[in-house]
């Protein structure tokens, strides 16, 4: 829970609710520290206590000053250039939105969605949506790529288990994103093809259908190559996948 | 107010310091190869765990703060001079407690600076190194160690179970604080990812590495307070430059500059938000 924090006349934050503890004495192996002297009241090291989240309020231009920040504060380095702190809308405007404490307004979220729907591109007519699951499961495994300290050639993976539980057997998933198990026998209902498509473009670019989601757009970004895809999509969607077994 | 025999108790602890870590440089090649030995994940977060409680009250990072406390002492540079000339806040050469109030605004250096960005600043203008040289050696890596890792070591050691208070009274402390929220949640890169992508939610795990919220002020106290940390899997004192540097890295972003605006601007913002803690570096993590 998320409480401001008022400044005092000197222009000293002061946490509501919090105790002043200017002379607080800490004991540690026997020996008696008094802290220096603090400026304004001192939260005191809270053991399990909720306490207030220091907030001092956003100002006009805030978004401007990260931004030039962001231009001084790094060097290219290996395959990483510049050019990846130029942010697209989306990125731009999903940033400031979570920045003020607010998600896009559905106005901004039509236009990520319309403007990333666009940017997909579909296999080739005729083409199978479904690759090789088997490459499909290496492919969610490894996270290699994109970074200043990978080889620039090395082919990227899509790292699914950082965020996803997908096979069952894979115990080392992570939960930042829904858990994918059974992720076709879940989603039987829906007509095969239509499944089929949704998923390559979900993987292909997220934000098509979910503006500011946090999964990155393989697709769009270049980080997977279609075939790469078709065989994550092989990986959620085949029977015998380990995915829905 | 037993002061006198506070110096005491803390020159012994100093004394014991060298002989207990020389233990552990023997211990540590015996249990450091306990999680290789792992069968899954879990056994290893385990081991480290139990790696980790293993040494808690004498961490291979003691090796680091000897060899800090020795650099701060020792006539270096160009210039020739120690560091006892240099001032992290409290006045020069005060290192006891010195952590707990940074990063604060320095009026010499025209500018908010955490530690490390504030022992770069003494290195340069005391000992006459040249600032992009010690930029490049900031991060220890086998062969090549990092003066700024070892003082951070030291220098934690000196505020430990100080209370995190970071002066907040300078218009310049707070714009940093401000810069810092910004810049948590800027999305950028070839994957879209912010710091928030993976510390705006509590109880979510990246594989099975817990993630802490750092815009909590309980789970920023917790992981806060361990920096500078001694990480197992690399054999290698970390502190919070070198945090903020290999996350950025992991963002798919070009490479952070030691000691820049971003990097203090972020360091004021998280430590702030962990404001309160009792500081319990230098800690033992993963």
């Amino acid at each position: 829970m998320r409480r401001s924090i008022v400044f005092d006349r000197a222009g000293r934050p002061w946490q509501a609710g919090r105790l002043a503890l200017g002379t607080a004495l800490l004991t540690l192996a026997g020996c008696v520290f008094v802290p220096a002297s603090i400026s304004g009241p001192a939260p005191a090291a809270g053991a399990g206590s909720e306490s207030a989240l220091l907030t001092i309020p956003r100002e006009p231009g805030d978004a401007e000053r990260a931004r030039a920040a962001l231009d001084r504060s790094f060097v290219a380095r290996g395959q990483a250039g510049l050019d990846r702190l130029k942010q697209d809308a989306a990125q731009r405007l999903c940033s400031e939105a979570e920045a003020a404490g607010k998600a896009v307004t559905d106005e901004q979220a039509q236009a990520i969605e319309r403007e990333n729907q666009a940017l997909i591109r579909w296999p080739a007519a005729g083409t199978s949506f479904l690759g090789d699951w088997r490459a499909g499961e290496r492919i969610a495994q490894s996270g290699v790529g994109r970074q200043w300290s990978d080889p620039p050639d090395a082919t990227a993976g899509g790292n699914c288990y950082a965020c996803h539980q997908l096979s069952p057997d894979e115990l080392s998933y992570g939960t930042l994103g829904p858990s994918l198990l059974r992720y076709a026998v879940l989603r039987a209902q829906m007509p095969r093809a239509e499944l089929e498509r949704y998923t390559y473009g979900r993987i292909y670019n997220p934000q098509a259908w979910q503006a500011c989601s946090n999964m990155p757009r393989f697709g769009t970004h270049g980080i997977l190559a279609e075939a790469q895809i078709r065989d994550l999509v092989a990986l959620l969607l085949a029977a015998d996948s380990p995915v829905n077994r | 107010m037993p002061e006198a025999g506070c110096r005491v108790a803390v020159i012994g602890a100093s004394a014991r310091r060298v002989a207990r870590a020389l233990v552990i440089a023997g211990i540590g090649l015996v249990t450091a190869s306990a999680p290789a030995r792992a069968q899954s994940p879990q056994d290893t977060a385990r081991e480290i765990e139990r790696y980790r409680e293993a040494v808690a009250d004498s961490s291979p990072g003691e090796l680091w703060e000897i060899r800090g406390e020795d650099l701060w002492k020792t006539r270096r540079g160009p210039n020739k001079v120690s560091l006892e000339q240099c001032d992290l806040g409290e006045g020069p050469g005060v290192v006891a407690g010195a952590l707990a109030r940074l990063p604060r605004w320095f009026a010499d250096a025209g500018r908010v600076m955490d530690l490390e960005t504030r022992l770069l600043h003494c290195m340069v203008t005391l000992q006459g190194f040249e600032a992009a040289a010690l930029q490049r050696q900031a991060f220890g890596s086998g062969e090549q160690r990092s003066d700024f890792e070892a003082l951070s070591a030291w220098i934690a050691a000196e505020s430990r179970g100080r209370t995190l208070v970071p002066p907040l009274d300078h218009p310049a402390e707070q714009a940093a604080w401000r810069l810092g929220r910004e810049l948590f949640f800027v999305r950028g890169g070839t994957h879209d990812f912010a710091c928030t992508t993976c510390h705006a939610q509590s109880g979510r795990r990246i594989r099975l590495q817990e993630l802490p919220n750092l815009s909590r002020p309980e789970e920023a106290r917790r992981v806060l307070v361990t920096w500078p940390a001694y990480r197992v899997s690399q054999g290698e004192m970390r502190t919070l430059q070198w945090r903020m540097n290999d996350c950025f890295r992991q963002q798919r972003f070009p490479d952070l500059v030691f000691g820049s605006d971003v990097s203090v601007a972020l360091l004021s913002y998280l430590l702030n938000n962990a404001r309160g803690a009792a500081l319990a570096g230098p800690g033992v993590r993963r």
